[in-house]
């Protein structure tokens, strides 16, 4: 279309992502005059529910905030408890809900670039189609998530809502024979690793060329990269202790939006793969060093499309990360450990890096351990200011291409960030000047 | 043909529809048998046109139920999965406390623009031909459910409580360990998953039909609890039932 046409469009519940999520764009005349994210999701009032609930109920309600991402809401819960009443956990637990995190990582960055994202690449509206034309990649997708799934299980003893993450520790731990197996897997699976970053990257030039200079939050540690913990990172400064959350985040309610969204130093932020590299990438393991460096991608990257290489690339992360980790536990030999807690009053906060981004929750408890009040803050919810400043950066770079390619490249955008929007429980109802 | 089968979501995690997904081989030999119309989490094709309807979510909104009363009418099969759909689930928690006073923790002074009414299970606004329970919901369970719609029959439903499920798989009784558990209450068909990873029994598959009659109550007299308490102590899943009340 030329660039005095007029292009109006609604994309109303975005598929192929979690959640509800509306696209409306209206161009008059080659002149933009709506271009908007908008969140129509269900408020479900999770900080509400928790309130007067045992310190061992919270991880459990709270897991089912997300069904996509139940283990990082887990670990981010029971880290938020363990903070409040001052409990240890021992090597063996960490390194265990590492590979936790890994396991979820790897199940939904597959979930994400071979379900969500591939039928965008390869034309078609899902991967249905695809299944009779490309037997041999979706089954090699499907072999991933099926690994990383089977992994959970082993790990955390279910695929979504964990049940053997306690306060404390692990209620069930998996066996020398189960990790030795694990292990192999994980070694086997990178070809098919290889497979799945060679077709996304035989297609990466459908990625729209797109650049928005951002702020990037995310954990950051001096000897990994995070994902189960770290201090809170910036491009912008930092880093600070997670506990200081509240003056980092700023949560704040716009009137033309359906959703608290949140900033720090500018406009808005990303969190999610693509901050988690620029803020890291120094310090991942040879294999995603590598498979990075064939997509050209660059910590200071700010194409938000990028954040589909980035989670690619957290895949080669989470596979040898943690080969590494099963090493370590075998040679520290598994021990039978009771999680213990002793409930006190007191305040706690944490973070993990769940797969789409930064995940904060922050606990009071009374003495006998009953929640006071609760606050979490979720990834989706601190990107979708991002989300619509990047559709307004994008949206005038488009208006030569025909409306159904305007509508695409849109919903590609938002899609790159991996939404999770049931996530957000800060949802607000509004309404819309049409 | 293939009949033709749809999924929707309300409120609720999409746990559900991702078990499915997580069918993973299987769901191929599954999209064998169906034509899958609209999955809006995995697809973005959509239609008006299907057999069964798949329905994950608890419904919290009059905007809510007036779509999901158009999903009862293109439906001839409508199936409620996950313990949101099927009892309410965890969402009826707001259920127990004051409905403006949940919506003003959460939102503040914005409070006052957020629609929402007391959570409600999927039969409490439509119709609902069968059940699969769970949080979330069992792939196996789903396979079955389907198999059965797919034959013309209809699916089978345990209706005894997860205590025995519990003691076939040969789990400790958490009782034992001075802790508390929803199992002799609880509607089976889960193989006491939690348990048997060293949890307990939430009750998110919901009660028995009548617990007067169909709960493990010998355990429950074996530690002095009866069936009232139980049922009313640990109100997670179940607040959107009378039983308890």
């Amino acid at each position: 279309m030329s660039q005095s046409a007029s292009v109006s469009f609604k994309v109303e519940h975005l598929t192929r992502v979690e959640g509800h999520g509306n696209i409306v764009v209206d161009v008059k005349e080659g002149k933009v005059t709506q271009c908007r994210w908008e969140v129509p999701e269900a408020p479900r009032f999770f900080e509400a529910m928790v309130r007067g609930r045992m310190w061992h109920e919270l991880h459990h309600i709270t897991s089912r905030i997300c069904g996509i991402c139940s283990i990082s809401h887990t670990l981010a819960s029971v880290k938020a408890t363990e903070a409040a009443m001052g409990v240890q956990i021992s090597d063996q637990t960490a390194i265990l809900r590492r590979l936790a995190m890994h396991a979820e990582g790897l199940q939904s960055h597959v979930l994400h670039l071979g379900y969500l994202v591939l039928p965008d690449l390869m034309g078609v509206g899902s991967v249905i189609p695809l299944a009779a034309s490309h037997p041999d990649e979706v089954k090699t997708v499907i072999r991933l998530h099926r690994l990383a799934n089977e992994m959970s299980e082993m790990i955390c003893g279910r695929t979504t809502h964990p049940q053997r993450l306690v306060p404390g520790g692990f209620t069930r731990l998996p066996s020398v024979k189960e990790l030795e197996t694990l292990k192999e897997r994980l070694t086997a699976a990178v070809p098919d690793l290889q497979a799945v970053a060679d077709l996304v990257q035989s297609r990466a030039g459908n990625f729209p060329p797109f650049e928005r200079d951002t702020e990037y939050i995310a954990l950051v540690a001096e000897d990994e990269y995070p994902f189960y913990d770290g201090l809170l990172g910036s491009t912008d400064g930092g880093p600070w202790p997670v506990a200081d959350y509240r003056q980092v985040i700023n949560e704040y309610v716009v009137p033309h939006s359906t959703a608290k969204h949140a900033k720090h130093n500018r406009d808005s932020y990303m969190v999610g793969a693509l901050a988690r590299f620029n803020l890291n990438s120094q310090r991942l393991l040879p294999l995603a060093a590598k498979l990075a460096g064939a997509f050209g991608l660059r910590a200071g990257n700010c194409n938000s499309f990028m954040n589909n290489v980035a989670q690619l690339v957290e895949c080669a992360q989470a596979v040898e990360d943690s080969i590494g980790l099963i090493d370590e536990t075998l040679a520290i030999g598994l021990k039978a450990e009771k999680p213990s807690v002793e409930p006190r009053a007191g305040k706690g906060a944490s973070a993990v890096e769940a797969p789409r981004g930064i995940l904060f929750h922050d606990y009071e408890y009374d003495g006998d351990g009953r929640c006071l009040s609760a606050n979490f803050v979720v990834p989706t919810n601190q990107n979708h200011g991002n989300i619509q400043r990047d559709l307004e950066a994008l949206l005038p770079t488009l208006l030569e291409r025909p409306e159904k390619e305007i509508e695409l490249a849109m919903e590609m955008l938002v899609r790159a960030y991996d939404p999770c929007i049931s996530c957000s429980t800060h949802m607000l109802k509004v309404t819309f000047e049409r | 043909m293939k009949p033709k089968v749809a999924f929707f979501d309300f409120a609720g995690c999409e746990g559900d529809q991702l078990q499915v997904v997580n069918l993973e081989e299987q769901l191929l030999d599954l999209l064998g048998q169906v034509d899958v119309v609209e999955f809006r989490e995995a697809m973005s094709d959509r239609s008006n046109e299907y057999d069964i309807a798949f329905v994950e979510g608890s419904i919290t909104r009059q905007g809510d139920e007036d779509r999901l009363k158009e999903i009862r009418a293109n439906a001839a099969v409508l199936v409620a999965i996950g313990a949101c759909a099927t009892i309410g689930g965890l969402n009826a928690m707001k259920n127990l406390q004051d409905l403006e006073d949940v919506k003003r923790c959460v939102y503040g002074e914005a409070a006052k623009h957020i629609d929402t009414y007391p959570t409600r299970p999927v039969d409490a606004v439509v119709k609902v031909d069968a059940y699969v329970h769970g949080c979330p919901i069992d792939r196996e369970e789903f396979l079955e459910v389907v198999k059965s719609l797919l034959l013309g029959k209809k699916p089978e439903i345990p209706n005894h409580p997860v205590c025995v499920e519990c003691k076939a798989a040969e789990n400790v009784c958490v009782y034992e360990d001075g802790q508390f558990c929803m199992g002799p209450v609880t509607r089976a068909g889960c193989k006491a998953c939690c348990v048997t990873q060293g949890s307990i029994c939430w009750g998110c598959r919901g009660f028995v039909d009548d617990p007067n009659t169909d709960a493990q109550k010998e355990i429950l007299e074996k530690y002095g609890l009866d069936l009232k308490d139980v049922m009313n102590k640990f109100r997670l899943y179940t607040a959107c039932s009378e039983i308890g009340k």
